[in-house]
């Protein structure tokens, strides 16, 4: 498929150059030019008014999906134990089901998990799908895969959602290919289109740098994985629902893996994702020796410390600190960012937090523009000035 | 153990700036990299290979420049190169990709194990690997980053959680993903890279036909998903700027973050 434009045609008006998500178009002399860099997707030849963009491509049939329905969310659970992304998720579920005018499923699988339900519920289910099978005790790539196979091929539902942790971003790929539908991952908003009545994904892209909308236009369910932290969960605790239990049919043969042991390493600190406040640091740290400063802070506002890629790759903080794309996205109630001038990738991860503060040298730095309250000046006077403060005054109300 | 590693050639999102005026990224001087994450696949394909025998085949899928990183998969110690390179590819979804890589294992055939990087740092996806894994119906484990047993017919492998890891065991064949804690990549050797490039280069490409892929199944056309908007990200908000010296301004800052309830 190739796609080209026809000069006379062309006014010049650029649409298509904004329209391309991959900046494969650009004008020279005043007309619209499709560059190599084309991957012939055809964003720009909707964006055309002058229909001056010609296609050798056939128009795509888009099937009739109105029999699929349901908002399923993924309630990822390990040794008895719902992860918090999986109530995030039927929060964002109860509202996209709501514009649908559909039902919310939690999907639960495990071994003797039955109790979950009941939080579930209180978080926006309508229904509660169990499956309970000592294949599913713990977590198996092909024995969940499979498990979601039959439950999907059964219920056919419209959406289904899953946390972007280590097993969803196991389980949701191998899942999608399985029942052959497209699958966004790591998404920041989720919106129901209300002419077409589609899933809008957004996510970023390039490390960060833009974002993209996507549509899942051609299969059901519509498939997305979402970070944990981004979406906010809603809790209703006089909500009830009903539990639908399903069996599988899988042996430990088709499974083929098996777990061994599953170790878990102390955290010495909290965890970021549920932090209400978090201390920061970039590059204007300037060594692990600056960082002691802001655990101080952290320590003593009663939050966490953390830091940006750059104080990773110093080796200043460990790797589970990082803030930003390529880390955690993160929603505390409070976030200092110290000497972190704010690339656009750690400013994605903090969007959710409620009050931002930046500190810096640098008043131009791009931190100041995402920030409610700025400090220009030097952290390593502002910091211990901080702690000093907060400290005599805490000292003082408890007199 | 006959070994493929599946590398991506990907723009070097870290340099990658935005222009203030149009928000649109800046390409111009972006270089080219071999994707971080499968270095560390290639490395560990490479040595596992030194210690077993067999061999290693490096496969990437993207435009005919692409050539470089398989090139250099070679240079790193690969044996054989294969690039999937045909316009009909272009414009894929990881559903589409992963059928193509798919139809590829299938056609190379004897492979003990197939290594991928976790994720690719301009997609971050990581969808490939669990998805080539199922296409092939073969067991996958993602975020390995430690390899405790190995024989031809078995492996056990470290897979990392966020609050620790599990050591999974699986039959070959199989697929992992891996991630950087696993090794330190070796660098390319330069005898080795004259020898990939030169005339005697061995470096197969391989179009749509090759691999028994209809066009309407791969490349935009085959693609489930499609990009319908790209924009900057926004982020709203309205600093204040609050002056004077040290003590003052942390004092006024104190002052708000109690105001709003926050300490």
């Amino acid at each position: 498929m190739t796609v080209w434009i026809d000069a006379d045609l062309c006014n010049g008006c650029k649409r298509c150059v904004k329209a391309c998500p991959y900046e494969g178009v650009e004008m020279r002399d005043g007309n619209a030019h499709i560059l190599e860099r084309c991957t012939s997707c055809g964003a720009c030849i909707e964006s055309c008014k002058q229909k001056a963009i010609l296609t050798d491509a056939k128009p795509r049939e888009i099937p009739d999906f109105s029999d699929r329905k349901g908002v399923w969310v993924f309630a990822e659970q390990r040794d008895g134990a719902l992860h918090s992304v999986s109530l995030e998720l039927l929060g964002k579920a109860g509202e996209l089901a709501a514009s649908l005018e559909q039902d919310v499923s939690a999907v639960l699988m495990g071994n003797e998990v039955e109790h979950l339900a009941e939080t579930l519920f209180q978080h926006g289910a309508d229904h509660v799908v169990l499956v309970e099978d000592s294949c599913l005790a713990q977590y198996r790539a092909i024995a969940y895969a499979t498990a979601f196979e039959q439950l999907i091929r059964r219920f056919n539902p419209n959406i289904l959602l899953m946390g972007a942790t280590h097993i969803g971003r196991d389980l949701a790929p191998r899942v999608s290919r399985r029942v052959a539908v497209g699958l966004t991952a790591d998404c920041t908003e989720l919106t129901i289109d209300p002419d077409e009545k589609i899933l809008l994904q957004t996510r970023p892209a390039f490390g960060g740098n833009i974002m993209a909308t996507i549509a899942n236009r051609y299969s059901r369910p519509q498939m997305a994985t979402v970070r944990p932290g981004v979406m906010a969960p809603k809790e209703q605790p006089e909500k009830r629902g009903d539990i639908i239990r399903e069996t599988l049919s899988i042996t430990e043969q088709d499974i083929k893996t098996k777990v061994l042991e599953i170790v878990r390493e102390a955290k010495k600190r909290g965890d970021l994702g549920k932090a209400k406040i978090i201390v920061a640091g970039g590059r204007g740290v300037g060594d692990a020796e600056g960082f002691k400063a802001l655990e101080t802070l952290a320590e003593v506002l009663g939050g966490e410390v953390a830091g940006t890629r750059v104080a990773v790759e110093e080796g200043w903080i460990p790797a589970d600190r990082q803030v930003g794309q390529t880390g955690q996205s993160v929603r505390p109630e409070l976030y200092i960012a110290c000497g972190i001038s704010g690339a656009i990738q750690h400013r994605a991860g903090i969007a959710n937090a409620r009050y931002i503060v930046a500190i810096n040298r640098d008043a131009r730095a791009p931190i100041f523009q995402v920030a409610d309250w700025g400090i220009v000046g030097d952290l390593h006077a502002l910091v211990p000035e901080m702690i000093r403060q907060h400290v005599s005054s805490k000292v003082k109300g408890e007199r | 153990m006959n070994i493929i590693v599946l590398v991506k050639q990907v723009p070097d999102t870290t340099e990658i700036k935005l222009d203030p005026k149009t928000g649109n990224l800046i390409r111009e001087g972006i270089e080219s990299i071999m994707n971080p994450d499968d270095r560390h696949a290639l490395e560990a394909a490479v040595s596992l290979k030194e210690s077993m025998g067999g061999s290693v085949t490096a496969v990437s899928m993207g435009p005919p420049q692409a050539i470089d990183v398989v090139t250099e998969a070679m240079g790193m110690g690969a044996d054989r190169g294969i690039l999937l390179s045909d316009r009909a590819f272009s414009g894929a979804d990881t559903w589409a990709t992963s059928l193509t890589l798919g139809k590829a294992m299938e056609k190379i055939g004897d492979y003990d194990l197939i290594i991928c990087g976790r994720q690719a740092i301009d997609g971050d996806t990581a969808q490939i690997g669990p998805q080539v894994a199922d296409h092939l119906n073969i067991p996958h484990v993602s975020y390995v980053f430690g390899i405790d047993e190995i024989t031809q017919e078995h492996l056990v492998v470290r897979r990392r959680l966020e609050n620790g890891f599990e050591r999974i065991e699986t039959p070959l064949p199989a697929l992992l993903t891996v991630i950087g804690e696993l090794n330190t990549p070796r660098y390319a050797v330069v005898g080795r890279l004259i020898a990939a490039c030169g005339e005697k280069a061995s470096i197969e490409i391989w179009n749509a036909a090759d691999i028994g892929c209809k066009t309407n199944e791969i490349g935009l056309e085959g693609s489930l998903t499609h990009v319908i908007k790209t924009f900057a990200p926004k982020f709203k908000r309205q600093g204040e700027i609050l002056e004077g010296a040290a003590g003052e301004s942390i004092s006024t800052l104190l002052g708000k973050l109690r105001e709003n309830r926050i300490l």
